[in-house]
């Protein structure tokens, strides 16, 4: 892992511009996001959440600001030690849950040894030989979290991971999120049910229109 | 791993994809059936004229099977935003590119093997020069159309109307390959003239533009 | 805009219009074609023009790519069109001498082959142009401006070759030139060049001008946070 200053944070964002043509999904955004937390990112549908967390994996590039994470400028350069989950599953339907994580590990240099190590720490069902596009709804994110756990990244991105996930499963990905963050890894995490996290996030990060517009340490009340 | 093993891994891959979905394969296989049948009717001269327009007759069909085969090779990437796992990992571009590339070849290979037996037998074709050389042109031929296509097919991901934006990109730098291709064949199968200023231009697209490709296919695929 | 635009514009006119007279009238009449030869002087200027044009564009679209410069994207956008502009005019020339000489209206030569192929080539640009959705448009552009030019020789030797081996009629003549008509050629050419110049210098401010309105409504979202 590289070195950065022992006050810069594993995520420094600073006054983040992203715009498509004429409409700005991140109209400057400042933040600093530390180690060993845990991060909930709140707001209503187009505030920017997602556009922040593609900016920040190096899927999308800034049209102004800065970002640098991990100590480094150009998140190309230590993108092994991201991790990133979307709302969709980022597998292949027609491959079995194996064939998946032993290619994305493939990419990262990683064998299949360690994909089963992951496996077993998400507690997923090894029926892993049916297709993935045959998995029910909460399967499908454990799997996708997986794929994104494979490199044990420093820094974990997800966005919507409990979407149409039944509770069982959120409870249990809810505790591993949290072993993640006891480890000292960095967790961003995108949801429209913060109520789930709500034991376990160190902060929570309110956007609204492309800003943050505050940060507080506890859920409030009445808050969707 | 390294990048001839992404390569073949990501090659291992879509050829699997390809074949568990059958559909995908039978219906481009009865496109190619239809398209030499449609061909025959339309164009339906002695055995003579034939031979003269035979190698043009052979390559505009197998253009029109490519640009189909072509265009539904990066859509898979699209569903669930595979693509998007891939770019995130530390694995270059260009892996991503030669396999994608290699996986059209046999792809289109496989259209010209089954419509090549069907154009000998309705227009009683017979090589009346050197047979062999029959062999590279259709190498260095299906590689000129397959290279630039999968490098305008991943460009016209980014555009709207994408299927009819790769044959718009594609065609236009296609002609002098075209030129070639047909020409060598025809030489070849009149044995009029020799073939060899004909593969030798081949050779000198198919070198130029697969080296263009992979010099250039990362900023395409980063340009989201 | 600046000054030297009204004065370009002065000077376009004269040229035009004098080398329009020098076509037209005080050229010598070609021998076996007559009158009609005359649109030589249209055809040929226009198609020297269009080629320096698509080669601007070039130089512009590899500026862009290494540097990003806005000002080069703008310049490469704009030669595309009006390269595309004197091509047209090319290919519609063309047709126009051949037949009342040849009494064909298309044939495969050299110089309007390449003319043909060029403008595909360049509508397709101006086509990737439009129907990109990418926030980063100048640059898919500039990559298949690059791929356009790898093309150009390729194209040029496939026909050159193909010509050799299957000769027909060549459009603009292969023999020696009549100085005289040399002259008038190059005087269209200089008049044929200046208008170039206004029509990219009159686009090239428009694009300009239209970046800078998309630029502060840009901002001005940014601000109010409106849509």
């Amino acid at each position: 892992m590289v070195e950065g200053e022992s006050t810069s944070g594993v995520v420094v964002v600073n006054e983040l511009i992203k715009q498509f043509g004429g409409f700005a999904a991140l109209r400057g955004v400042t933040a600093e996001f530390a180690a060993g937390k845990l991060y909930v990112i709140l707001g209503e549908n187009g505030a920017g959440k997602t556009t922040l967390l593609r900016t920040i994996a190096g899927l999308a590039q800034p049209t102004r600001g800065t970002i640098s994470v991990l100590g480094v400028p150009i998140v190309k350069q230590v993108c092994s030690q991201i991790g990133y989950m979307a709302h969709p599953s980022l597998l292949y339907d027609e491959m079995s849950g194996m064939e998946n994580l032993t290619y994305f590990a493939g990419l990262y240099g990683i064998g299949t040894s360690r994909c089963r190590e992951v496996i077993s720490a998400v507690k997923l069902d090894p029926d892993l030989a049916r297709p993935v596009g045959q998995y029910s709804q909460g399967m499908r994110q454990r799997m996708s979290l997986v794929r994104a756990l494979l490199n044990d990244p420093m820094l974990l991105l997800l966005d919507e991971p409990f979407s149409n996930v039944d509770s069982r499963s959120a409870q249990e990905m809810t505790a591993l999120l949290a072993q993640l963050r006891d480890r000292g890894k960095t967790l961003l995490v995108v949801t429209h049910q913060p109520g789930l996290l709500e034991s376990v996030a160190d902060e929570f990060v309110w956007m609204e229109q492309g800003k943050i517009v505050d940060r507080t340490s506890r859920l409030r009340a009445g808050m969707p | 791993m390294s990048f001839l093993a992404i390569t073949r891994a990501t090659l291992a891959k879509d050829v699997r994809l390809e074949w568990r979905s059958k559909d995908a394969i039978n219906s481009m296989l009865f496109f190619a059936l239809l398209v030499v049948v449609i061909f025959s009717f339309s164009f339906d001269p002695t055995a003579e004229e034939s031979r003269r327009i035979a190698g043009g007759l052979i390559w505009v069909a197998f253009l029109f099977a490519a640009v189909v085969a072509l265009n539904q090779t990066w859509a898979r990437e699209l569903r669930n935003q595979v693509l998007d796992a891939y770019r995130v990992s530390p694995a270059p571009a260009n892996p991503l590119f030669l396999a994608k590339a290699f996986g059209n070849f046999i792809f289109v290979g496989v259209l010209e093997a089954v419509m090549t037996p069907l154009f000998i037998a309705f227009y009683k074709l017979r090589a009346l020069g050197p047979a062999w050389e029959l062999a590279p042109i259709a190498a260095l031929g299906t590689w000129a159309l397959v290279v630039n296509g999968t490098f305008f097919a991943a460009m016209s991901l980014r555009t709207r109307s994408r299927e009819i934006m790769l044959p718009l990109l594609l065609f236009p730098l296609s002609i002098p390959a075209l030129l070639g291709m047909v020409n060598a064949t025809t030489a070849v199968l009149t044995g009029e003239e020799s073939a060899r200023f004909w593969i030798a231009l081949l050779v000198a697209y198919d070198v130029v533009f697969t080296i263009a490709c992979l010099l250039l296919f990362e900023t395409v695929l980063e340009a989201e | 805009m600046k000054r030297g635009f009204p004065i370009l514009a002065i000077i376009t006119g004269l040229l035009l219009s004098f080398a329009l007279y020098e076509a037209l009238i005080a050229a010598p009449t070609e021998q076996t074609m007559g009158n009609v030869q005359r649109i030589f002087y249209y055809h040929v200027p226009s198609a020297w023009t269009a080629f320096l044009l698509f080669l601007i564009n070039f130089v512009a679209s590899v500026t862009y790519l290494i540097r990003r410069d806005v000002k080069a994207d703008i310049l490469a956008l704009t030669t595309a069109e009006v390269g595309v502009v004197f091509c047209t005019v090319v290919l519609v020339t063309g047709p126009i001498w051949a037949r009342p000489v040849w009494g064909i209206w298309w044939t495969w030569d050299l110089r309007l082959t390449l003319t043909l192929v060029l403008w595909l080539i360049y509508v397709s640009y101006l086509m990737l142009r439009r129907f990109s959705t990418s926030g980063q448009t100048p640059v898919l552009a500039a990559v298949l401006a690059i791929f356009g030019a790898l093309d150009v020789p390729l194209v040029y030797f496939s026909i050159w070759f193909f010509r050799t081996q299957h000769p027909s009629p060549v459009i603009g003549g292969g023999g020696s030139l009549d100085p005289r008509m040399a002259h008038v050629l190059l005087i269209n050419w200089a008049a044929f060049l200046c208008l170039a110049w206004l029509l990219c210098w009159t686009r090239y401010q428009l694009e300009l001008v239209k970046r800078e309105i998309e630029d502060a409504q840009a901002r001005e979202s940014l601000v109010e946070g409106t849509r």
